[in-house]
């Protein structure tokens, strides 16, 4: 294990402050928040982060508050994924959210790993975790060789010519389409933004991954409450049944009436794109009609538009639309 | 510099010279130099960790050790096996304050003041297990054969005791989605199901 020093603050201000004096301009030098720690051990471990100081926020306070109201519900940012998703209001009111936590990763690693942390974990890009070859996301101007080499698991949406590394993860997938918020503190003060906004698309520039200044903190994650007729589900599909990333998955909310018109639809899928990837035209292309097996099948044909297929990734394409339009089907219970 | 950090510079040195593309003078893919960061002063901390009901005071620990190399290495606990050390593969799964975790993943100066529970502690409360004195589920396995070289067998064990005591037992299929972290080479699945399902029902029906 890389050598590093080690400091627990006790405040969101403490923390802050350490930060800013262990230097952003220090590429993986710089210090990191270190929360349940389960990928910044094995970035450690692969020297693909080499902090030399790691800050402890697990003692800040109030960051593992779960909150319910009527108009909303919080999960404090050092919410464990296991604890989010076994909470009884995450259970009956935002499914998809749990279901996408429950399909991740192991019960072990969901004890220790934080939901803040969980949203700014970085891909696994095979090149990227490797610190010996060049990535344009671990380093800057070294090249890309997963276009044209081993590409199989990368992504087929959001890609440029510089990076085609796929947001490997689950949950934010989920509150993509439950419309959650996220709470963000740093030297600057406090702001809140739409989890979309998060994660950037690699473009020219695919070591920015987020929109956080340096320094900052997420704090918590922003629940609006949830209406009437909405039903939510997440499908992911994985190399086995468990334990593993996607290849492909979705995210499903769907406001649907009592004759099973869609009022309202949301769709996010995982494992295909650079970021947490909404599809805005199979959303369209559900609304307004009577859900049935046909019109899933119709609006998921529309789930790879616009796709840029790798040499060896191009398997995504179909296996998107089946994912999505069987998503459809389980959440509107017709599969 | 030790040996692990030996062989990781000389690896990547190694992989660098391969790269069919990479000549004298192109930019470094490995940054930063791992000698450059060796020069670098490890900080250590005395601090002290409850293990199976005792406390144990360490010794100056290099802040960067895991909970796992610190039961091993330090602590000569060796029960808990060191599979990837990389989260992948359950051989190091301890309890944390009643709860499974891997301990390779773990930082061993973030846990002052938690209950830790190792193999060796399972058997009796004051961490002296002894063949007489065996868990239910260190005897399931036993008598269930599910194991046959043994080194994922103590992860399997502390993963599957949390298991049942969270409720996930209940059926063969929940036993295999929540005991999924838990590798085996060795494919003893079937009979480790066996083994948790036997004594989740026993603790059902107690
Ligand atoms: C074996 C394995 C399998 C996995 N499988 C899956 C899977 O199937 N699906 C999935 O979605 N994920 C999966 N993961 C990823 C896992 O969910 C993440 O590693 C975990 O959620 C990260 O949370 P953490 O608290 O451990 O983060 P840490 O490792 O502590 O931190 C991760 C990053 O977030 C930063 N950070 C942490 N908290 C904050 C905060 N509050 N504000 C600002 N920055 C912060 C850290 O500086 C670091 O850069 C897997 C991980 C492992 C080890
Ligand atoms: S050694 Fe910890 S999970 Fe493999
Ligand atoms: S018994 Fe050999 S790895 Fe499981």
């Amino acid at each position: 294990m890389i050598p590093f020093s080690y400091s627990k603050p006790q405040s969101l201000s403490q923390a802050v402050a350490s930060h800013a004096g262990h230097g952003s301009d220090r590429g993986s030098w710089a210090a990191d928040y270190f929360a349940g720690g389960t990928d910044m051990m094995q970035l450690m471990h692969d020297r693909v982060r080499n902090p030399e100081r790691i800050i402890d926020i697990t003692a800040l306070p109030g960051l593992d508050r779960i909150q319910v109201d009527e108009q909303s519900m919080h999960l404090g940012a050092l919410v464990r994924m296991s604890d989010a998703a076994c909470h009884p209001h995450v259970v009956k009111n935002y499914r998809v959210v749990a279901e996408a936590l429950l399909a991740s990763a192991s019960p072990q690693v969901r004890n220790l790993a934080t939901l803040g942390g969980n949203l700014l974990q970085r891909t696994r890009c095979g090149y990227f975790r490797d610190a010996v070859l060049p990535c344009n996301k671990r380093l800057p101007g070294s090249g890309c060789p997963a276009v044209g080499g081993q590409n199989a698991g990368l992504a087929i949406l959001g890609t440029s010519e510089h990076c085609i590394a796929t947001y490997a993860g689950d949950f934010a997938n989920a509150l993509l389409v439950v419309d959650a918020k996220l709470h963000i503190a740093g030297a600057a003060g406090t702001r809140t933004i739409p989890v979309s906004d998060l994660h950037r698309r690699p473009g020219q520039t695919p070591h920015l991954e987020t929109q956080l200044h340096p320094g900052e903190l997420i704090v918590a994650i922003e629940f609006p409450a949830t209406t009437g007729g909405w039903r939510s589900h997440y499908l992911k599909v994985r190399e086995r049944t468990s334990f593993a990333f996607a290849l492909a998955s979705v995210a499903v909310a769907l406001d649907l009436a009592a004759d099973g018109t869609v009022q309202d639809a949301r769709i996010a899928v995982g494992g295909v794109a650079t970021t947490p990837w909404r599809l805005p035209l199979v959303e369209q292309a559900l609304r307004g009609r009577k859900l049935d097996a046909e019109l899933c099948r119709k609006a998921a044909s529309l789930a790879a538009t616009g796709a840029v297929p790798q040499t060896q990734n191009a398997f995504k394409v179909p296996l998107l639309q089946r994912v999505v339009a069987r998503g459809l089907e389980e959440t509107g219970g017709l599969a | 510099m030790n040996r692990r950090n030996f062989l990781a510079t000389a690896l990547a040195a190694g992989s660098a010279m391969l790269t069919p593309e990479s000549s004298a003078g192109e930019m470094s893919h490995f940054e930063p130099p791992t000698a450059a960061r060796e020069a670098d002063a490890v900080q250590t901390m005395t601090f002290a960790l409850t293990i199976n009901g005792a406390e144990h005071q360490l010794p100056e620990t290099p802040v960067n050790t895991t909970l796992l190399d610190c039961l091993r290495d330090s602590l000569h606990l060796t029960g808990t096996k060191k599979g990837c050390g990389l989260g992948q593969c359950g051989a190091c799964t301890v309890l944390v304050d009643g709860r499974r975790v891997k301990s390779c993943l773990c930082l061993a100066v973030m846990q002052q003041g938690k209950q830790i529970t190792t193999i060796e502690g399972l058997g009796r409360p004051e961490g002296l297990g002894t063949p007489e004195e065996l868990h239910p589920l260190q005897a399931a396995f036993i008598e269930h054969d599910a194991f046959q070289c043994g080194y994922c067998t103590s992860g399997q064990i502390m993963s599957g005791v949390a298991c049942i005591h969270e409720g996930h037992a209940g059926s063969d299929d929940e036993v295999r989605e929540w005991m999924s972290g838990n590798l085996c080479r060795c494919g003893a699945y079937t009979n480790i199901v066996a083994a948790v399902r036997e004594v989740a029902r026993r603790s059902a029906s107690a």
